[in-house]
């Protein structure tokens, strides 16, 4: 039997609680190859394909470190404004899982490879807030496991496992947040925002694919509420299974409501790792862990202490891409937006979208109402981000050529843009196809006007009397004559033309 | 060569003899290899120094030896000659257990860096050798396997963990063997069967396809019965691997040329420091007679012999059993019945976690839990700084003495081991008596830096070997190779002739 | 007194993933006392201002390209696996969540 927990009010909670997070994401690089070995690093693949001695664990073989995984790390590290250690180790982490081939984790201890930085984070209304960064370290990811019988694959009642080590030794680096204190009934979206803008960031060094959906980017939410007014931390509880942007907010808010109505009728509240329900937005409790977690670590004594050199850093930091938050700010100077339509957007994720189509030759204008209207509509119906619509930013710009050139209405570019999402090739190629060009022959336009005429001729004669309006009954019969494909501003003008007036 | 106790005829060649024989075409490795592969089969059931021998194998080796010969490609100056390799590096055509229950009849998917240079160079792989369970212990005793024989005294242990190895060399099995060292896995072996034993300076010889027991202190090494054959093996075995991070990526020490120069010449020059601490209580007499007479022979040769203080080699032995349990505690985690090895008490209701203790339990041998405990207490969160951040501190200290040494002399000098070899079964129940056999050779794996034990004699009181342990600073293991050889040329003169040729006569069934 | 007692033992064991027997608590508890004891030694020595060594060749920065190489077959890879299924380590179920 599992409780119903109890939530409380939200309004209350902010009014009755002081809200601390701690923000641990870790992050899979995308190097072409593992952290210390020379599989290949790339999602997807057949089970245990992308594997060796080394990532496997086997008796005997030994660690290498991938020294583009540390460039990476170090590039991190300057974008979030941290310092590089001078000399760092790696360390193990010592705990028995089947998912992990050493039974220790090869990851960094207090000796991170970045310390002591931050992120300035917008939120919705443009405000910004300091994230502080406690430090970022490198390290491996474990393999998969799948879970045979019981229900729905799920590790409980399963009858046993099946383990892939793809991804055994894909390497991490797991950024970690100082607390995050100051945000109040924010911190469900300070949460959302931190998240939202490191993934921008890391895209932007891209140095990951960054999918959540995929993993690529993991999210931990470690939530605890203090009395308003008081100092001390609150007793934390750490959310894990935090798959989307949208859960990041969600399982924060679920946490904090819970928390208080734990508080306030006098319990106590347990550390512990829960689990978020993306179905339900709530958080339940793992298993409790009969001992004390004691992870024994010690320096890695396969691998050799990394001194990252002065010079290499600075070379580094000459690396980085403009940062999000600057190419927001040129975006905006750019195109001339308002605060307003800079926030649509970014939010629409459609920034780099619209700047690869300006580049691509189309205007400012078009461009963004093409990724932020009918695109993101699209997206939206289909359920998937705007990015992976199907359609790139170069054919977005051919279908507004296209439109500039008279060659399509807007009604037809959007059926053209429908018919690259369905796959069905180039913008050219679906015009052809589905034989979508504007009828700009005007040679075929009169005979179509001239039966139109014939066919309404009171009509016609009203026209001809001077009743311009009356020529909208003659163009609409045009455009339907023509399915369409017309310029109806044209067969006016035909029209009027062929009515004398 | 007509000693009875060799086995007679080409068994009882020294390696480079034996290639001497395969260059000038006057034998051929097939017949070498099989003079080998008999004199196991007619002496190891009374030594037990193999747990497994691929005679199939080892003749396909030495027929491509020779076909590389006839066609003038001898890949080495080792190329066609037999070994011993010890059952802790991985090899693709043969079990590597590692001398424990956990990987019975385990065989690797890869080759150790060592295994394929030896296979590049053209060496004979005969077999692999016995060895206490993960290269835990000083007798060999701790195999699951049975314990090897020293072909000095049956009874008698022949050194651990590599006593597979140094058996295999006195049994006259095999003229070369390989051995690691972790706290004196190679040498005290070598020193107890009288037998030479190099560990190099650490990062020497890559540890790729070595299992590891200690990763900061274990490192592989050539075994022989002279100088000039360990520092041929030496040549082929060293040098920078970029798949040990640890690994070196400077030239390969002049070893060769050192044993050969040494060989012919004295040691005029050459300063040699006997450590103050090993020695006194604790030093069986014979061997400390032994070994005093041997540092006379060195004064002989024209080295300029002073005593020198290491005061804190006395802290070597706990930091040591602290050091290298905690890696073993941590190393030897992966063996947990998930993906190789043995899987014990999988009956369908049972969780992965159960059968993986389960597991351990049953595939770990005493001794190998005994150190997993160890490790896993001094670890500990507040027991680290105590012990293992403690030990560490001493580590570093230790290397300072070495240092320290090293203004003041060329070479150090200590007997290998504080006795000779001890009965079978005497000591398995006291854990720290056993641990004093590596009281002296530890300090070197602890600072890194390379040493050698090369029998000087046998203990009076008892006829048994006794070995002299030279140390080098790090990557200097040549001077090992220098020092060694003038000495062994000096003993044999002084003595009438190699001391190995006094193995009693092994009584084949 | 007994610096190591039972359930420490027992406890370092459940740590360490041994399914150690009701005698082996007691051997263990002498043995471990005993080594322990002596190993302390280490503490006699002063070394508050001394660095640990955790290595013991003086290397830093030693990277490897990122340049993908073979690794195994997955036939090589499962060849060792006491169980397999459809390309899989088969393995009893696992009741603990993830670290
Ligand atoms: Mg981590
Ligand atoms: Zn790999």
């Amino acid at each position: 039997m599992t409780a119903i927990a109890e939530i409380m009010d939200y309004d209350e909670v902010v009014e009755r609680f002081d809200p601390v997070l701690g923000l641990e994401v870790h992050v899979e690089l995308s190097t072409r190859t593992k952290m210390f070995c020379g599989c290949a690093n790339a999602f997807g693949a057949e089970p245990n394909t992308q594997v060796c001695p080394v990532c496997l664990g086997l008796p005997g073989a030994l660690p290498v470190v991938n020294g583009k995984a540390v460039e990476s790390a170090i590039r991190i590290g300057l974008a979030l404004n941290c310092e590089v250690a001078e000399w760092c180790r790696f360390a193990r982490k010592n705990y028995f899982y089947p998912d992990m081939p050493k039974n220790f984790q090869t990851s960094q201890y207090d000796e991170p490879i970045v310390h002591d930085g931050y992120l300035d984070v917008v939120l919705d209304d443009g405000e910004t807030f300091r994230v502080e960064i406690e430090r970022a370290h490198m390290e491996e990811d474990t393999g998969k496991s799948l879970h045979v019988g019981g229900a729905t694959g799920r590790i409980h009642g399963a009858e046993h496992s099946l383990l892939d080590y793809n991804r055994a030794g894909v390497p991490l680096i797991e950024i970690v947040t100082k607390p995050i204190v100051g945000a109040g009934a924010r911190a469900p979206e300070v949460a959302r925002a931190y998240v939202t803008a490191l993934r921008d960031l890391l895209r932007a060094l891209d140095v990951s694919d960054v999918r959540m959906d995929q993993g690529s980017l993991r999210c931990d939410a470690n939530v605890s509420l203090r009395p308003r007014g008081t100092e001390e931390f609150g007793t934390r509880t750490e959310t894990k299974n935090v798959n989307s942007l949208r859960s990041v907010e969600r399982a924060v808010r679920y946490e904090m409501q819970r928390q208080a109505a734990v508080l306030s009728s006098g319990g106590a509240i347990r550390q512990e790792t829960r689990h978020f329900d993306e179905s339900t937005g709530s958080t339940s409790a793992g298993r409790p862990k009969e001992t004390s977690e004691d992870y024994r670590y010690f320096p890695e004594p396969d691998l050799v202490p990394i001194a990252p050199s002065r010079e290499w850093v600075a070379e580094l930091s000459t690396t980085l891409p403009e940062l999000p938050w600057e190419r927001r700010k040129r975006a905006q100077e750019e195109w001339k937006l308002s605060d307003e339509e800079l926030r649509d957007l970014v939010n629409a994720g459609a920034l780099e979208l619209v700047a690869e189509t300006v580049e691509a030759g189309a205007a400012p204008g078009d461009a963004r109402s093409w990724w932020v209207a009918y695109l993101a509509q699209q997206a939206n119906t289909r359920g998937v981000e705007l990015a992976d619509l199907g359609i790139a930013p170069k054919q977005v710009a051919r279908v507004v050529e296209l439109v500039a050139e008279g060659k399509l209405t807007n009604k037809l570019a959007r059926q053209v843009v429908d018919g690259v999402l369905d796959g069905e090739g180039e913008p050219d190629e679906v015009v052809a196809a589905r034989g979508l060009e504007v009828v700009s022959d005007d040679s075929a336009l009169q005979a179509a006007i001239d039966e139109a005429l014939a066919a309404q001729p009171d009509v016609a004669e009203k026209i001809r009397g001077g009743k311009v309006q009356a020529a909208g009954a003659i163009v609409g019969a045009v455009m339907r004559a023509t399915k369409g494909q017309a310029d109806a501003k044209r067969v006016r003008e035909l029209v009027l033309a062929a009515c004398g007036v | 060569m007509t000693s009875t106790a060799s086995g007679g005829g080409l068994t009882g060649l020294t390696a480079s003899e034996l290639a001497a024989k395969l260059r000038a075409g006057e034998v051929s490795s097939v017949e070498v290899t099989q003079a080998h592969l008999d004199r196991i089969a007619a002496v190891d059931q009374d030594v037990h120094a193999f747990l497994h021998v691929d005679a199939e194998g080892a003749l396909a080796a030495a027929r491509k030896a020779d076909d590389d010969r006839a066609s003038g490609q001898a890949a080495s100056p080792l190329a066609g000659v037999p070994l011993a390799l010890k059952d802790v590096l991985t090899t693709t055509d043969m079990p590597t257990t590692c001398g424990s229950k956990m990987l019975e009849g385990w065989t690797p998917p890869y080759d150790a860096t060592v295994t394929r240079r030896l296979r590049e160079a053209g060496v004979v792989i005969l077999g692999k050798t016995n060895m206490d369970e993960f290269a835990m212990g000083s007798s060999t005793e701790n195999s699951a396997y049975g314990p090897t024989r020293n072909p000095w005294d049956l009874d008698r242990i022949p050194g651990g963990s590599g006593g597979g190895s140094s058996a295999a060399l006195a049994a006259f099995e095999a003229p070369l063997a390989i051995g690691t060292d972790t706290g004196g896995s190679i040498r005290q072996p070598g020193a107890v069967t009288g037998t030479v034993g190099v560990k190099p300076t650490y990062g020497g010889v890559s540890r790729y396809g070595l299992v590891a027991f200690s990763s900061s202190l274990d490192q592989p090494g050539p075994c022989a019965r002279t100088v000039l054959d360990a520092a041929l093996l030496h040549e082929v075995i060293a040098g920078h691997d970029p798949m040990d991070s640890t690994s070196i990526d400077q030239p390969v020490p002049p070893v060769v040329a050192a044993a050969r120069e040494g060989a012919a010449g004295g040691l005029a020059g050459v300063r040699v420091g006997v450590v103050r601490e090993f020695s006194g209580d604790g030093y069986q007499p014979g061997v400390q007679r032994a070994f005093d007479a041997a540092v006379r022979q060195l004064a002989e040769l024209g080295a300029e012999v002073v005593e020198v203080s290491c005061p804190h080699f006395d802290y070597a032995l706990p930091a040591y059993y602290l050091i290298a349990p905690s890696e073993c505690s941590s190393n030897l985690a992966r063996f947990d019945a998930m993906r190789y090895g043995l899987r014990v008490g999988d009956d369908g209701t049972r969780s992965a976690e159960e059968v993986m203790s389960l597991t351990r339990e049953a595939g770990f041998g005493p001794e190998v839990k005994r150190r997993i405990m160890i490790g896993t207490y001094a670890l500990s969160s507040g027991y680290y700084d105590a012990y293992y951040g403690q030990a560490q501190k001493v580590r570093t200290l230790i290397t300072r003495d070495f240092t320290a040494a090293f203004e003041q002399v060329d070479v150090l000098v200590s007997p290998t081991t504080p006795t000779t070899a001890f009965r079978i079964g005497e000591r398995v129940d006291d854990p720290m008596a056993m641990y004093l056999a590596d009281l002296c050779t530890i300090p070197a794996n602890l600072a890194g830096n390379g040493a050698m034990s090369i029998p000087c004699g046998l203990s009076d009181e008892d006829g048994l070997p006794v070995g002299l342990q030279i140390m080098a600073p790090a990557m200097a293991d040549d001077r090992l190779y220098r020092v060694g050889a003038a000495y062994e040329v000096a003993r044999d003169a002084a003595q009438g002739g190699a001391l190995i040729n006094r193995v009693p006569t092994l009584e084949a069934v | 007194m007994s610096k190591i007692s039972r359930d420490e033992v027992a406890h370092l064991a459940g740590l360490a993933r041994l399914a150690v027997t009701e005698a082996e608590l007691d051997t263990f508890a002498g043995q471990l006392d005993v080594i322990l004891e002596s190993v302390a030694r280490v503490g006699e020595v002063a070394a508050d201002d001394i660095p640990p060594t955790s290595h013991a060749v003086p290397v830093t920065n030693v990277f490897r390209a990122d340049e993908v190489r073979g690794g195994l077959t997955p036939d090589q890879a499962l060849s060792g696996a006491p169980a397999v299924e459809e390309g899989r380590f088969r393995v009893p179920r696992i009741l603990s969540e993830e670290a």
